[in-house]
């Protein structure tokens, strides 16, 4: 509503051909200069420009609704009331029945955790028939690090679903929802969220999945301000896709090494910075999500995918919905199964580190940290 | 008193200075149509201009004649009115004390903290404690959240409200005994009801929204809390001209502030951090800049120590700088656990 046109929002004709004549064409040109300002410009009375902001505030406002009635809504409009369900018991009820509608979920974790089997997984629900309790609909996968394999996700889809798949011809239908972009530059990828803008709609896309976010904005070399910048777009154009689609949208995202000068208190803290032994070697296994703090404001859900002494765990570290719970998991042939679906629950910030120990994929973390 | 300072249009402004009429004094000696004939403007016009210098010159007058300047509250008077209004709890009574009671009606106050300590938690339970009954020692009154980000959950609202109901009623089965006509006839979804919720997505519907809000509050009286989730999220994107952000910013704190003199009503604003870099290293301080800090009444920042999440009051003209835990639960808000055995039992 933001861009609506100042001549359609039923000024009186004196004054909408003012503003007209001295260029200003929509609310946002209007809001850009004070009341004082527009006095001068317009070169009419305080009380006219009073007004007429006024109006102008009220027509450009968006609708309001009553909490109520927005769970009356979503409840009507929505199967499963607005979540997909990931199958796995425990996380299911953690998240009141899974991944919900209309907001970002991101996914953080070191390489070869397991986050792009929860995405593979992720897209066979989306794409199954409402009778198996998925979701019916097309799944757009955007996969900027070429690790989607079609042969690994008909395997999860035998493995989990082996009624649906043993059926002839379902695996080539599943599949053919499932469709693939794969974007190599950050041009490339801005251009194609914009074609999907369009495609959600017509094509009833019930699920988007961009793995990852963060390997284009490393992969063009722009660091530290600069780089937090260049997402701005992308932040807000996904969280508006989420919502306007009320589609589950999933990012992944990659981990790097917190880097020694960086901490995360306020200047009122009083921090007892030790430089002890014990804090260096913590710092080999100190991980922290690639894509800075900005970047984490705008996702309404964080599953960290991390591995403790060899054990594998999912935690729930932002989540408006529930208590931060850990969830030790594996890797099976049918993707991604939890070993215990109670959870348990963690205390304090330890929600959100991010561990890599007795992980068997040896990765170089070390080059990050020459920035 | 110049003319200068009529709230007139720049062209009529230039007309009367150029035909003589410098100061308010020279408007008085004479007629509308001799002003509308020296300016060659019509008499209608004449006679605005003139209505507008009378009105000046009568404010101007009460200012000098009486002993008090006008529109002015002594100190006492606006100490008596601070004790009267009521304050919002935030369900955790450590916050509540550093507070002073709970979050201030009247005042604008700005919430800020890492991604998932719980401002949006915060910020629901703030749109459902202002609506606890009169009987209950509350506000009695409706929320307005307005939500930049997308990240208002309804499911967790109902869950904060069910709480909210539960504990109210078992505070109403203590009190039977005494109080017989105290009658709670809220359900949980009323708490839903009286919850009135604008989605915004662009700063410029943000600015709208504040613009508006001064009508649709005069309409309806009740509300009495104003919760912006986040003030930061639109301003942090897509702005090149950083004095144009400064600028909206401060327009929009304006506003925010005499909307909650005017009614009465609590304003609470969430903000994200960032990360800035003083005296050779990084600290984490709230979005928006220097500029910002200055137009909140209280500043309130979210943090971890340790494993507990505690809040810092960073900046408030009533009182001291203090640090107190607080927990989120599956029930909303509450006191931290290691500090008050009471909730461990529930």
């Amino acid at each position: 509503m933001a861009n609506k046109l100042l001549s359609e929002m039923g000024l009186p004709k004196s004054i909408a051909n003012i503003f007209a004549a001295r260029n200003l064409i929509t609310a946002k040109d209007v809001f850009s200069l004070t009341e004082f300002e527009l006095m001068e410009l317009l070169d009419v009375d305080l009380s006219v420009v009073t007004s007429a902001v006024s109006h102008i505030s009220e027509i450009t406002c968006p609708p309001y609704q009553t909490a109520l009635s927005l769970l009356e809504q979503r409840g009507q409009n929505e199967n499963m009331a607005g979540h997909l369900p990931t199958y796995l018991k425990g996380l299911d009820n953690a998240l009141c029945g899974g991944i919900p509608f209309g907001v970002v979920t991101e996914l953080v974790g070191p390489a070869g955790i397991g986050k792009t089997q929860f995405c593979l997984k992720l897209s066979l629900l989306a794409s199954l028939p409402s009778s198996y309790g998925g979701l019916d609909g097309s799944v757009i996968y955007i996969d900027t690090e070429s690790k989607f394999s079609s042969r690994r996700m008909i395997e999860i889809g035998f493995n989990s679903f082996p009624e649906v798949f043993h059926t002839e011809g379902m695996a080539q239908e599943m599949a053919g929802r499932i469709l693939v972009l794969r974007p190599t530059s950050l041009s490339e990828f801005t251009d194609s969220l914009h074609k999907i803008k369009v495609s959600l709609f017509q094509h009833g896309v019930k699920l988007l999945i961009i793995d990852s976010m963060a390997a284009l904005l490393s992969g063009d070399g722009v660091q530290g301000p600069q780089r937090q910048h260049s997402l701005g777009w992308h932040i807000s154009f996904i969280k508006s896709v989420a919502e306007f689609s009320r589609i589950p949208v999933v990012v992944t995202n990659q981990v790097r090494s917190q880097s020694r000068d960086e901490t995360s208190h306020y200047s009122f803290q009083e921090q007892s910075r030790v430089d002890t032994p014990e804090a260096a070697t913590k710092l080999d296994s100190h991980l922290v999500a690639a894509l800075g703090i900005h970047w984490s404001h705008a996702v309404s859900i964080r599953l960290i995918f991390e591995s403790r002494s060899g054990q594998r765990f999912i935690k729930l570290a932002k989540s408006p919905l529930s208590p931060p719970l850990a969830f030790p998991f594996n890797i099976t042939s049918s993707g991604i199964s939890l070993l215990n679906d109670d959870g348990m629950e963690m205390q304090g910030p330890n929600i959100h580190a991010i561990s890599c120990q007795g992980h068997n994929n040896v990765i170089n973390f070390g080059s990050e940290m020459m920035h | 008193m110049e003319v200068s300072s009529l709230p007139i249009s720049a062209s009529q402004r230039a007309k009367l200075i150029s035909a003589g009429y410098t100061t308010l004094s020279s408007l008085f000696s004479v007629s509308h149509s001799d002003i509308a004939r020296d300016l060659e403007i019509s008499e209608n016009e004449a006679l605005e201009i003139l209505r507008l210098a009378s009105q000046r010159r009568g404010s101007e007058r009460s200012d000098g004649t009486s002993s008090i300047v006008n529109g002015a509250q002594s100190a006492w008077e606006m100490l008596n009115e601070e004790e009267s209004l009521g304050r919002i709890t935030t369900s955790c009574s450590e916050l509540d004390d550093i507070l002073g009671g709970g979050i201030s009606c009247k005042e604008v106050t700005e919430i800020g903290g890492v991604p998932g300590i719980g401002k949006t938690q915060l910020g629901i339970q703030l749109a459902v404690n202002v609506q606890i009954p009169m009987d209950y020692g509350g506000l009695q009154g409706k929320a307005i959240y307005i939500d930049t980000e997308g990240s208002f959950m309804v499911e967790r609202v109902l869950q904060i409200a069910e709480a909210c109901f539960e504990d109210m009623r078992g505070y109403h089965g203590f009190l039977k005994r005494d109080l017989q006509t105290c009658q709670l006839n809220m359900q949980p979804k009323d708490f839903l009801e009286n919850i009135i919720y604008f989605r915004v997505c662009s700063y410029t519907e943000q600015i709208a929204v504040v613009n508006y809000l001064e009508k649709f509050i005069s309409e309806h009286k009740d509300v009495k809390v104003v919760i912006i989730d986040s003030i930061t999220f639109h301003f942090r994107q897509d702005f090149d001209d950083m004095a144009l952000r400064t600028r909206l910013l401060g327009g929009m704190a304006l506003k925010l502030m005499k909307l909650a003199k005017k009614f009465t009503l609590a304003v609470v604003l969430l903000n994200q951090v960032t990360t800035k870099y003083t005296e050779g290293q990084y600290q984490l301080t709230l979005a928006l800049g220097d500029s910002w800090s200055h137009s909140c009444t209280n500043r309130v920042i979210l943090y971890w120590n340790g494993n507990e999440r505690y809040a810092y009051i960073d900046k408030s003209p009533s009182v001291r700088s203090a640090a107190a835990p607080y927990a989120v639960t599956g029930r909303g808000i509450r006191s931290s656990v290691s500090n008050c055995k009471r909730v461990k039992m529930m």
